[in-house]
């Protein structure tokens, strides 16, 4: 590792750092809804929880809305475009947990999202010779195949510097597609038709979910990010997703700390595709076809885009890109064939000019943590810090 | 229906022909039977890997980055060569022109690809990693951008010339030279290797006696000393991305005569990750082992299509290898460091 990377020295570290958490707690034109962040931390606990479950009463009402401007284009369905947004915002929700969170650069994210897929056709289609199980039993199962592929993967290649997952996973991505293509069971591009659904009819007797109707599919994939959210939220907030943050920040040091950085690299990797293969699944499930064409790596990177675009590391944020990343084509049907390449140039310039995406992530963790130490032991130690302080200068100036 | 998936990343050896059911064979005979010739061919292919996998080499050494774009520095080289190859008025069938024409057009054609592929990574360079440079982005802002970068150039592509390859151009016919355990070596195999084995040693050569080449091995080693001691970073950095687009326009060329139906606008893309697999079996950083890499790359990736029974199986075959070195010896055959070589 060259030395241009990692802390810089500073000569006096206290007061840099003390500079760093002011700029950290004053820094107020970060996001493009500035103080909104500030704003909603200052409310009570059940004021939050009450604004959230409108939020959630308004995003299960979407459908039926059908909100003019907002609404697709004609010749794309609403129902089924929020079907598939809701999928693009898990697979964002999942990708997030490894690229936000662990700060792992997974190329082939589409790979997971096609095995879940595949796990979903093949236990439930007419067309697979194999055991047939119900729809729903479908979904732990394919989150489980893809958590044992994502440990395969990772184990390998997470001892290493992340970069090199980054080109494996690249080249897992292509190359699932392509043993999809020459396994025979796994049908290449015919491919797998009439794949199963939840059960259920309606007052007619016909099926409730539809693939020709979007909104009970929109339904329950809502239903089923808001418990991941849930669940990744703790996750964020627990020993494993400080580790996350700490592993993200700088890993050598998260290491020396103690941080079983290798264990915790791999939970996310698994955890990550998992969700990616719970995504799958669900997209097997709406469309009820698959085949080996839907899998490309181009997807993969528009999955990167959509968690780059909503703000790495914020799990809203990833809900907000992932659902913008499959609804930008479908309201502009002019551009949708551009969208690969408007989505490529866009992953440039938020690298370029804003790195923190739509919604930043509250990189103010950590310097949360520091705030919160130093005004625990601020009374009684202030001397002290003054005379590391002073230690600090002279050791910077000689 | 599988040639149609994925018209341009084949490798067409007739001889490994599936039949219906069977998806995977383990053909030692076939293996044996055709073990000169796929090895000649392994080694042309590998070449085209060998001088790739030089450009991911430099400037992961230089730069500490998986530079995703390289692939499509490649496919702008391709893409230059057709255009030459089009506006000289080539066909699908090779026309019978004297010696000194063909290696006209050819050179012609190299100093197109390799201005195109140079330009390319520079302006890469110059507009997305450098930017990145200058703010001191993690590691990860630099790698999303290269891919970020690759994706945006493809599908500039595509919206330019569509999703469909572009038309087989073709050079010279491929004459018999001389045959070795009864396989016959064709001209354009011989071209091939011959040429990027010049093109590979001259690099090493460069590296490692030129002051531009120690001003390369310097920044590799450590940015701020060499810095310090009067090194121009940003010039050598763009330098080795500049020679990185050199070799990948080289390769290019050699791509095209060998796969003249390989232009497309994704056609780089899997030659890019096995020309990556190839640096990093050689380790990364290191130019011999770029070269080595690159050989042992494509004489694994043949052997392996032979020995499974069909072509799509050279790039799982290159894939498990990756990940087989990684977890083996991470650090490749003949290590990594672009620094620490001797000069």
């Amino acid at each position: 590792m060259s030395t241009t990377e990692g802390p810089t020295l500073i000569p006096d570290s206290a007061a840099a750092q003390a500079m760093a958490d002011r700029e950290a707690k004053g820094r107020r034109r970060r996001g493009w809804f500035p103080g909104l962040g500030d704003k909603w931390n200052a409310l009570p606990r059940h004021i939050q929880w009450l604004w959230l479950m409108v939020v959630v009463v308004i995003a299960y009402l979407l459908p039926i809305l059908n909100p003019p401007f907002i609404t697709t284009e004609p010749g794309n369905n609403w129902q089924i475009a929020l079907a598939q947004m809701s999928v693009y915002a898990l697979v964002a929700v999942g990708l997030n947990v490894v690229v936000g969170y662990a700060g792992l650069l997974d190329l082939g994210y589409v790979a997971f999202f096609a095995v879940g897929s595949y796990t979903a056709a093949m236990f439930t289609s007419p067309d697979s010779p194999y055991l047939h199980i119900p729809y729903l039993w479908t979904l732990p199962l394919a989150m489980a195949i893809t958590m044992f592929f994502g440990v395969l993967l990772g184990v390998p290649t997470l001892r290493l510097r992340g970069d090199y997952l980054a080109i494996v996973t690249l080249g897992f991505g292509e190359i699932v597609r392509i043993l999809a293509t020459i396994i025979p069971a796994m049908k290449g591009q015919v491919g797998f038709q009439n794949v199963g659904h939840p059960p259920g009819t309606d007052a007619n007797g016909d099926p409730i979910f539809l693939n020709s109707n979007g909104t009970p599919w929109y339904w329950l994939t809502l239903t089923v990010i808001i418990i991941v959210l849930l669940l990744a939220g703790n996750l964020e907030r627990s020993r494993v997703g400080r580790a996350w943050i700490a592993i993200r920040e700088d890993e050598d040091a998260a290491e020396i700390m103690g941080v079983p950085t290798f264990k915790y690299k791999v939970w996310a990797f698994a955890i990550g595709a998992s969700v990616g293969g719970l995504s799958g699944a669900l997209f097997a499930g709406q469309v009820g076809f698959v085949n080996n064409q839907k899998f490309d790596i181009a997807t993969s990177i528009l999955f990167l885009a959509a968690v780059v675009l909503g703000g790495t590391g914020n799990k809203v944020g990833a809900i907000l890109g992932g659902s913008l990343v499959a609804y930008i084509p479908l309201r502009f049907t002019s551009i949708a064939e551009f969208k690969y390449l408007i989505f490529g140039v866009a992953l440039v310039l938020i690298m370029i000019f804003r790195s923190a995406g739509l919604l930043p992530a509250r990189q103010r963790l950590l310097a949360y943590g520091r705030l919160a130490y130093n005004k625990l032991k601020e009374p009684p130690m202030s001397r002290r810090v003054q005379v590391t302080t002073d230690g600090g200068k002279e050791a910077g100036d000689e | 229906m599988i040639s149609e998936a994925i018209p341009s990343l084949i490798h067409a050896v007739p001889m490994a022909v599936p039949m219906d059911d069977t998806w995977i064979t383990f053909d030692v005979n076939s293996l044996a039977e055709n073990f000169w010739s796929s090895t000649f061919d392994g080694l042309t292919f590998g070449a085209i890997y060998a001088l790739v996998a030089l450009g991911y080499t430099l400037v992961y050494g230089v730069l500490n980055l998986i530079n995703f774009a390289h692939s499509e520095v490649f496919i702008v080289g391709c893409y230059g060569v057709f255009f030459t190859l089009s506006a000289l008025n080539f066909g699908p069938s090779a026309p019978h022109l004297p010696f000194w024409a063909i290696v006209g057009n050819l050179l012609l054609a190299l100093v197109v690809a390799v201005i195109a592929s140079a330009l390319t990574a520079v302006i890469v360079e110059r507009v997305a990693y450098k930017p990145l440079r200058r703010r001191k982005a993690p590691r990860l802002a630099f790698l999303i951008t290269a891919i970020g970068v690759s994706f945006a150039i493809q599908y500039l592509i595509y919206w330019w010339r569509g999703p469909s390859p572009e038309a087989a151009l073709t050079m010279f016919r491929p004459t018999p030279i001389f045959d070795v355990f009864g396989t016959i070596v064709d001209s354009q195999q011989l071209v091939i290797i011959i040429a990027a084995v010049i093109l590979m040693v001259a690099t090493d050569q460069f590296i490692r006696r030129s002051k531009t080449g120690r001003g390369i091995r310097a920044v590799a080693q450590d940015p701020d000393t060499a810095t310090l001691m009067g090194v121009n970073k940003e010039k050598i950095i763009l330098t080795t991305f500049a020679i990185g687009g050199l070799l990948a326009g080289a390769a290019a060329l050699f791509y095209v005569m060998k796969i003249p139906s390989g232009v497309q606008y994704n056609g780089g893309f899997i030659l890019g990750v096995k020309a990556f697999a190839a640096a990093v079996l050689g380790g990364i950083g290191n130019v011999r082992g770029a070269l080595l890499g690159g050989l042992l790359i494509g004489l694994i990736g043949n052997y392996g299509q032979v020995l499974l029974g069909s072509s799509q199986w050279t790039d799982v075959v290159a894939f498990v290898v990756l990940v087989l070195v990684l977890v083996v010896r991470p650090d490749g055959i003949l290590g990594t460091s672009l620094g620490k070589s001797k000069a």
